[in-house]
Order: C-alpha cells, then sequence, then structure tokens
C-alpha cells in the first residue's frame, strides 16, 4: 500500500514538473525566438508560438503577455502595420493575459501593454485621435501605478510620454525626468522572477542621461 | 520507466511535418493566420503566399485550429500518426460592421467614428476659414453645394434651399436657419460642437428621411460630455457663458448656455452697405440633459430659445429719394427628445419627438430721406409692396420610432413611423391664413451584406399629407461594392417626394407632391489619411410647383453633373487640405418662369480649395479657404400683352471669388495641469476684398436694375473662448512620486 501511494506520489511529481519543465522549455524557447526576432513577420511568428502555449496552458498569463509584446515592438518602428488592427490584437492577448493574471503587480505589467497599444493607435493621427487614444493610453498608467506603485515599467512609460510631448504641449524633458529617476530607482530595487518581465531599465538609464544632457 | 515514456512524449524524436495553405474565399493566401495544435504548444504562422510548415512530436488525434482577426475560426481533427499531414483550408469572412462597405453616394459622412466614409469632424468645421463655425458654411466647401450667399440653405445639385432637409438625432427640424433677411444668408441656428456626426447626403439618402428634394442633413448629437466644465465667450460682437456637467457616476449630465450678440460696435466700426436702424441683436439659451438607461442606451434632451430683433434701410429701387426700411423680430423655441435604446435579441430602437416654433413680426416701410414713415404715394403701383408687416408662426410637432432587427452576422432590417404635425399661421396686413397639416410617414428598409464588400440597401417609404390629401411611395435602392480594400463603387437610385411651401399652399391647397428622381454612382478610395471620391448624378425633376398662369404641379427639370473631391493629411506634415469641384448642368421649369432654365442659384462650376495647417511650437492653427464659382444667370421675368411671363432681360453675373482666413490660437494646449483653457480665435472672409455679385434685382417697371451684393465686403470675427474644467487623470501619477 505504501508503496502504491509512493508510486502514485511519484507519478504526481513527475507529471507536475514534466509538465512545469514543458513550459519552461517552451518559454525559453519561445523568448529566445522573439530576442532572435528581427522583422514584422518574425515578431508575429514569436507572437503566435506564445500564444499557443497560452491556448495550451490556459493558466499562464505570461504567454499571452509576451504574445502582446510581440505586436507590440515592430509596430513602433514598422509603418506598414494596420496600427487599428493591431491593437485590437495586442488587446485581445491583454484581456487573455488578464483573465490568467492573478496579482495586481502582474496586471500593472498587461497595463503597461495596453498604454503602449493605445499609444500607437493615437500616433496615427494625434489631433483627431488624442482625445480617444490619448486618454486610454493615460488611464492605462494610472491603472498601472494604482494595481503596483513599485512596476519601473509604467513609469519608465510615463516618462517616454512626457518626453515625446512638446514642451508647449505640457511635456518635454523636465517634465520626463523625475519620472526616468523614479523607474530607475525602481528598477534596481526590482527582482524580477523566472520569466518575468525585465525590460526597460537600459532605455530608461539613456533617455534619462538625454535628459541630464 | 514512467520516467522514460514521459521523456519519449516531450522529447521524443519521432517529428512529423505539418504544411499547407491557408486561402481566402477567392483563393489568395492569408498571411500572418495563425495555425495551431490545440493543447500542444505546436503550430506555425502563415507566410505572405498562405504557406505554413511546422513539425510536431505529438502523436494521435488533434484538433487543428486556423485563425485570423476577420475571419471565421477554422477547426478539423487530424490524426497525427507517423506521415506528414498537408491541408488546404480556405476561411469564410467574418462580417464585420466596421470593415463592411457601406453604401457613400450621395453621402459625406463626418464626425469621429472610425468608419472610412468620415470626412469632417466637428473640429474640421470650426476650422474651415471663411465658415465661422457655421455647419452649413462648411458644407458649402463639399461638393454638390452652391455658393448662394444671398439666402440661406443649401442649395445641392440644381435644388432650392428648401429642398435640403436638417434632421437632428432622427427629427426635422423646421426653423434651421435664423430668420431670412432680404438678400442676406443668416447662419444655422445650431453649432458643430453639439453633434459627434454629420452626414452631408446630396442625394439617394435612405428612406428613413423624407419631404426633401435634393439632400438630407442628418446630425447625430453627443452622448454624454467627457467631464464638468464651464464656458465663456467673449468677443467685441458677443458674449456667453455655459456650464456642462457629468454626474460622478457618469451616467448623467446636464448642461446650460447663454449667449448674446449684439452688433453695434461692431457696424460702427465696420461701415455696411446697408443702414441699420434696428442693430441686429440676438439673445440664445439652451439646456440639455442626457441619461444612459442601466441597458446601455441613451435619453437626450436637447432645447434651445433664441430671440433676436434687427431692422435695416436700403434705398428703394423704384425711386431716386426713397428709403425701404425692413425690420425683423423673431422668437424661436425648438425641443428635441430622444430615446436609443438595445431591447436584445438583436433589436433595437429609436424613438424622437420634436417640438418647435417660431414667430417672425417682419415689417416693411417706404421712408424719405429724413427716415420719415411714407404712408401714401398716389399713382404709384408698387406703393403697396413696399408698406406692410406680416406675422408669421411656424409650429411643428412630430413624433418617430424605429425599429432595427439584426438579420444574423451584419445584415439588418429597419422600419418605423414618423407623424408631424404642422401648424403655419401667417397675417398679412390683418389677413390671417392659416395651413394646418398632418402628415405621416411609415418606412422601412433592409441593409443585406452578402460578403464584408458587397452590400444592398433597400428601402421604401409611404406618406400621407393631409393638407394636400394625397400619398406617395417613394422606393429607394443603392448598392456598394468594394473592388480592393479602401476602394470601392456604389450606386444609388431613388424617388423623393416632398409636399408644396406653406406660402403655396396659403394660396392653394389644390397641388400635389413635387417629385425627384436621382442616379448616383461613386467611386471612393480611402486610406486612414487620405480620401478621393469622384461621384457622377443624374437627377430629374417632375410636379415641380407653378405660379403662374395658375398654381398647379407643372414645373419640370433635371440636373447632372460630376464631382471630385480629395483630402489628404499626409503629404505635407502637419499640412492637411481638401479640393472640391462640382460640375453642374441644370434646368428647371417652376415657379414663374416662362420656360425651363438655368436657375438662378446654379453655377456651372464650382470649386474650393480648404487648407488647415497647425503650427505645434506656437500653438497656433491658420486656415485658408478658397472659393471660386463661375457666374450664375439672372432674369427679369415681365408680363407681356398676352398675359404670358417672357425675358425681358437676362444676364449671367461676374465669376465668385472668396478667399478666407482664420488663425487660431490654443496657448493652454496640452498643458494638463492648466486650469484655464483658452482659445484665441480670429477670421476675415473675402480677404482678398473681391466684388462678390449674387444677382440682380430689377424695379417694377424693369428700368432700373441693382446688384445684390452682401452688406460689408469682408466680415471679421475676433473672439475668446474660455473652458475650466477639472482634469483628474494626472493625481495617481503625482501622488507616487
Amino acid at each position: 500500500m505504501k508503496k502504491m501511494i509512493a508510486a502514485v506520489l511519484l507519478l504526481a511529481t513527475i507529471t507536475v514538473n514534466a509538465q512545469s519543465d514543458k513550459f519552461a522549455a517552451g518559454m525559453k524557447k519561445n523568448l529566445e525566438q522573439m530576442g532572435a526576432a528581427k522583422t514584422t513577420a518574425d515578431f508575429q511568428a514569436a507572437a503566435s508560438a506564445f500564444e499557443r502555449i497560452g491556448d495550451a496552458e490556459k493558466t499562464q498569463w505570461l504567454p499571452y503577455y509576451y504574445a502582446a509584446m510581440c505586436l507590440t515592438i515592430p509596430a513602433w518602428a514598422d509603418g506598414n502595420v494596420d496600427k487599428d488592427a493591431n491593437a485590437d490584437k495586442i488587446k485581445g492577448f491583454c484581456a487573455k493575459a488578464e483573465a490568467a493574471a492573478t496579482t495586481n503587480e502582474d496586471k500593472a505589467e498587461i497595463e503597461a501593454v495596453k498604454n503602449m497599444a493605445a499609444t500607437q493607435q493615437m500616433m496615427v493621427d494625434p489631433q483627431s485621435r488624442w482625445m480617444s487614444y490619448g486618454k486610454e493610453a493615460g488611464d492605462a498608467l494610472t491603472k498601472g501605478m494604482q494595481l503596483d506603485p513599485n512596476n519601473p515599467r509604467v513609469y519608465y512609460l510615463q516618462g517616454m510620454s512626457l518626453f515625446n510631448t512638446p514642451e508647449q504641449f505640457g511635456g518635454g524633458k523636465d517634465k520626463a525626468k523625475p519620472l526616468f529617476e523614479k523607474a530607475v530607482e525602481l528598477y534596481k530595487a526590482a527582482k524580477p522572477k523566472p520569466f518575468y518581465p525585465d525590460w526597460g531599465q537600459k532605455e530608461t538609464e539613456q533617455k534619462l542621461a538625454e535628459c541630464n544632457q | 520507466m514512467l520516467m522514460s515514456c514521459t521523456m519519449v512524449a516531450i522529447y521524443g524524436l519521432a517529428q512529423v511535418t505539418i504544411s499547407g495553405k491557408v486561402k481566402d474565399n477567392r483563393g489568395r493566401g492569408i498571411i500572418g493566420a495563425s495555425v495551431s495544435l490545440k493543447d500542444s504548444y505546436d503550430g506555425g504562422i502563415t507566410d505572405s503566399a498562405g504557406h505554413f510548415k511546422f513539425v510536431t512530436t505529438e502523436k494521435g488525434n488533434f484538433v487543428i485550429i486556423i485563425s485570423e482577426v476577420g475571419y471565421v475560426e477554422y477547426t478539423q481533427t487530424i490524426n497525427i500518426d507517423k506521415e506528414p499531414v498537408v491541408l488546404e483550408v480556405s476561411l469564410k469572412e467574418k462580417l464585420d460592421e466596421l470593415k463592411a462597405v457601406t453604401v457613400t453616394a450621395g453621402a459625406f459622412e463626418a464626425g469621429d467614428k472610425k468608419r472610412a466614409a468620415t470626412v469632417l469632424s466637428s473640429i474640421d468645421v470650426a476650422t474651415t476659414a471663411g465658415s465661422n463655425a457655421d455647419i452649413t458654411a462648411a458644407l458649402k466647401t463639399l461638393p454638390g453645394a452652391q455658393q448662394v450667399g444671398e439666402q440661406e440653405g443649401l442649395f445641392v445639385r440644381g435644388g432650392t434651399g428648401y429642398e435640403t432637409k436638417q434632421y437632428i438625432d432622427g427629427t426635422v427640424v423646421n426653423n434651421p436657419y435664423y430668420s431670412s433677411v432680404p438678400d442676406i444668408a443668416t447662419r444655422g441656428r445650431f453649432s458643430p460642437f453639439l453633434f459627434k456626426g454629420t452626414v452631408f447626403s446630396t442625394g439617394g439618402y435612405s428612406a428613413l428621411y423624407g419631404e426633401a428634394l435634393s439632400s438630407a442633413v442628418i446630425l447625430e448629437s453627443i452622448d454624454l460630455p467627457e467631464r464638468t466644465a464651464a464656458n465663456a465667450s467673449i468677443s467685441p460682437l458677443l458674449a456667453g457663458a455655459g456650464i456642462q456637467t457629468l454626474a460622478k457616476n457618469k451616467k448623467s449630465s446636464w448642461g446650460a448656455n447663454y449667449s448674446y450678440l449684439n452688433l453695434v460696435a461692431y457696424f460702427n466700426i465696420v461701415p455696411q452697405l446697408v443702414d441699420y436702424y434696428k442693430m441686429p441683436e440676438f439673445h440664445n439659451a439652451d439646456f440639455n440633459y442626457r441619461i444612459k438607461t442601466k441597458s446601455g442606451g441613451m435619453i437626450k434632451y436637447y432645447t434651445t430659445f433664441s430671440y433676436s430683433e434687427l431692422g435695416l434701410r436700403r434705398p428703394d429701387i423704384d425711386s431716386t429719394d426713397l428709403k425701404d426700411a425692413f425690420g425683423l423680430n423673431n422668437h424661436n423655441w425648438y425641443n428635441n427628445l430622444s430615446w436609443r435604446e438595445n431591447l436584445g435579441k438583436g433589436w433595437k430602437m429609436n424613438l424622437g419627438a420634436g417640438y418647435s416654433t417660431n414667430r417672425d413680426d417682419i415689417s416693411q416701410q417706404l421712408q424719405d430721406q429724413q427716415n420719415n414713415n411714407v404712408d401714401s404715394l398716389p399713382n404709384t403701383p408698387w406703393f403697396t409692396l413696399k408698406n406692410y408687416y406680416i406675422k408669421n408662426r411656424q409650429d411643428l410637432a412630430q413624433v418617430r420610432g424605429v425599429f432595427e432587427k439584426k438579420l444574423g452576422g451584419i445584415s439588418a432590417i429597419r422600419f418605423g413611423s414618423e407623424y408631424w404635425y404642422g401648424y403655419n399661421r401667417s397675417e398679412y396686413m390683418g389677413y390671417q391664413s392659416v395651413v394646418k397639416d398632418n402628415l405621416l410617414a411609415t418606412f422601412a428598409e433592409t441593409d443585406i451584406y452578402i460578403t464584408n464588400g458587397l452590400a444592398l440597401k433597400a428601402g421604401a417609404r409611404y406618406e400621407y399629407s393631409s393638407v394636400i390629401k394625397k400619398s406617395n411611395i417613394a422606393p429607394r435602392l443603392s448598392l456598394a461594392y468594394k473592388t480592393s480594400p479602401g476602394a470601392q463603387v456604389s450606386i444609388a437610385y431613388g424617388t423623393f417626394y416632398q409636399k408644396p411651401e406653406n406660402r403655396e399652399l396659403i394660396v392653394t391647397n389644390n397641388l400635389g407632391y413635387t417629385k425627384a428622381t436621382h442616379y448616383i454612382a461613386n467611386y471612393q478610395k480611402t486610406t486612414n489619411d487620405r480620401i478621393f471620391r469622384i461621384e457622377a448624378y443624374y437627377k430629374k425633376y417632375e410636379d415641380l410647383v407653378k405660379t403662374y398662369p395658375a398654381f398647379n404641379n407643372a414645373g419640370s427639370g433635371y440636373a447632372k453633373g460630376i464631382e471630385f473631391f480629395w483630402r489628404d493629411k499626409k503629404t505635407f506634415k502637419n499640412f492637411d487640405y481638401w479640393i472640391s469641384y462640382s460640375y453642374l448642368d441644370t434646368k428647371r421649369d417652376y415657379l414663374n418662369y416662362p420656360g425651363q432654365l438655368q436657375p438662378n442659384f446654379a453655377a456651372h462650376h464650382t470649386a474650393s480649395i480648404v487648407t488647415k495647417r497647425f503650427i505645434t511650437n506656437i500653438k497656433t492653427g491658420f486656415n485658408v479657404t478658397y472659393t471660386y464659382a463661375t457666374g450664375r444667370p439672372y432674369y427679369d421675368f415681365r408680363l407681356n400683352s398676352t398675359g404670358k411671363y417672357y425675358i425681358a432681360d437676362q444676364g449671367t453675373t461676374k465669376p465668385y471669388n472668396s478667399m478666407g482666413f482664420s488663425v487660431n490660437y490654443l496657448p493652454s494646449l496640452g498643458k494638463k495641469d492648466a486650469k484655464t483653457f483658452i482659445v484665441l480665435f480670429a477670421s476675415v472672409t473675402n480677404v482678398l476684398g473681391a466684388n462678390q455679385v449674387y444677382g440682380y434685382n430689377y424695379s417694377y417697371n424693369g428700368q432700373n436694375k441693382e446688384p445684390v451684393l452682401p452688406p460689408a465686403k469682408r466680415f471679421y470675427f475676433i473672439g475668446c473662448f474660455l473652458s475650466w474644467g477639472i482634469d483628474r487623470s494626472q493625481d495617481a501619477i503625482n501622488n507616487n512620486l
């Protein structure tokens, strides 16, 4: 009997480990694919690979988070991406990630991605879209800060928003600087878990240096 | 043992290749479609030709899922064993309201919606130089409208001003303009900022709208404001203040505004051709209440009241030493109540009610050089035409209901009914006449989407008017076909009926409906920043009202033409412009015309170029509009000895030229912490001072003709608009720093 219990326990442990090994291996492979991606098509392929992990696991928010990130990153530079359609997909992944996320800290990370998607939509036609997508982008950061006041990325993104806004419109280096400083401080204190988002520190330090020039 | 099984499952080397092609319904490869094996990590994405290929170590029965935005997801169970799997799948297009083609023939849609047909936003209206934030003036820069400056209204494709009707949230507006003054165009009563969407239809419009032969301006009022704010306007011409509140739960709002306009200071500085003995004064007050219903619908109430008075003198055309003194007092009260609701199960409801009353007290008096009244002139037949008073009252009460049912996918059927009760009383020198009308209309139409790229709209409208005791049935049909992404052709056909004007019905109600039949073909190509349109039309007029030799429906006419529109926000950075051109060939026989003639409000060629440049460094926008129209005909009709009208004199006015300029400075733009938002605005019409002649007036004996000119060459406006609102969106950020 004891042997049997032991065998069942062993089996269970192995299955669980195998399952999480499979997840870890899949994530690792996809993160490498994402890191190596150069073109929009590469990123889209990585996004769909993350989506497949998300769909298979159902309880993990990170695959969907990275799927959303994979669509966000190339859209900054690629003028051929239909920003509205792309943002709809990003927001779709964000919604799935939110459904799986359990902590406020995780949800704050997702708000950062939502901010970027809305910002990309706003930039299509800032004059007429400022009122709608500009507000949506700002609201995402506000919510992100409320969920996790220690998330460095939301401060970095808020800083970027001000950095890219002309001084006459209430932005500029001086306004952005305290946000970058706060973000750097938080980056230094942060101890991200495996596979958790850790991007943005280098960019923040670079922008802070530009503010100090 | 167990370990090794698991190992094989995960790291097994027996890989199987799954490949294939994903196509759309026309056999073209779909790029970027996701292909995945359900519950596994394996899958791929299609390349630019729609091909995909991936390897899997899974074995057994798996569901393969192929998906792409805009298409219905495809699933199939496959057995993975040793052999490679090859699939060829065609995805069915998902019908999507935003992507689906819409009929653009005849319609210029303006608003903040994502729709491709959007042409102008309310900001565009406000910043169109020369328009002074008047919706009608801005719409005149679009193809189809004439540059008529001597009377209000939109003269569209050979139609008169009264052939264009305005509708707010579905209900018709009886007096959309400030009351007429002879030879001077008045403004519209409604600010562009009241509306989130505007459709300017120059023909072929839906069966939901009737009683307009030529054109429909369909205005959709805004729902809830973004925030609570107070506002004020200060200008040498006007002063105003208002408040708009948004409830804390963001479910309801109310607002009220008052403004006062007085031109005394302005006319002292800028001389006018006419002598204002009573300086124009306008009081306007409005109130709105809007509430969101539990199921996401909206109830909106809007009311506006205005009172105005003015008096002006001009030299009398029939004498050398007399003047015509014209006086006008106007009261107008407008009410609009609408209720929009989702009833569930694909049903939508739109109810509307409106009540408006308009009173004009008009006086016309001959005066001598000392401005004393001349009350008798023996042996002058035109004397009675110059000394009179008129009291007009126009009331309109109406109710309307429209129901819509989705027919699976995005096809829909819409039907409804409306009832208008019109009461029109005119008192001329104590002689009173009243026209009452009960007008009932029932209409139905259906939108059928065969695919996202092919849509058909078919409808019909039935009307019965009690004053003429006649009914009509007007069919409408339109079709749109997407030729490539962003490009489409559409065609529209429809018959349109309009009952005779009240001033004709006062004489006799033995008249029938006037009728127009529209045929329109349109091509439109749209990208995010550019729109190109070309449209050709033919319009046939029948049963127009003749007033001589008898009041009857013997009039007729036609209009045909071609129009271009191009808007581009992309080519030049921070520079937005549009160009429109209309060619119009029209003739009509109506009123006292002796036969079919090109009417005096129609020019063959009209072109506008509207430019807007916003310079962010100085937070200032510069807007220039230039409009050109070829000359319009003018006529002097006289009775000959046999009692028939003939053309005693005719000609063509000189071409019309106008360049408008406006500048808006927004010093607090972007300052989120600013408590006051300031807009400084200045504009001038007809910068170049072109001599604008709208036509000619003839003296009673036909020997004297005088040009119809605007009261001043240029109109200047300067103003400061302030608003105070509380934006709390930055609080959370500042608190955390």
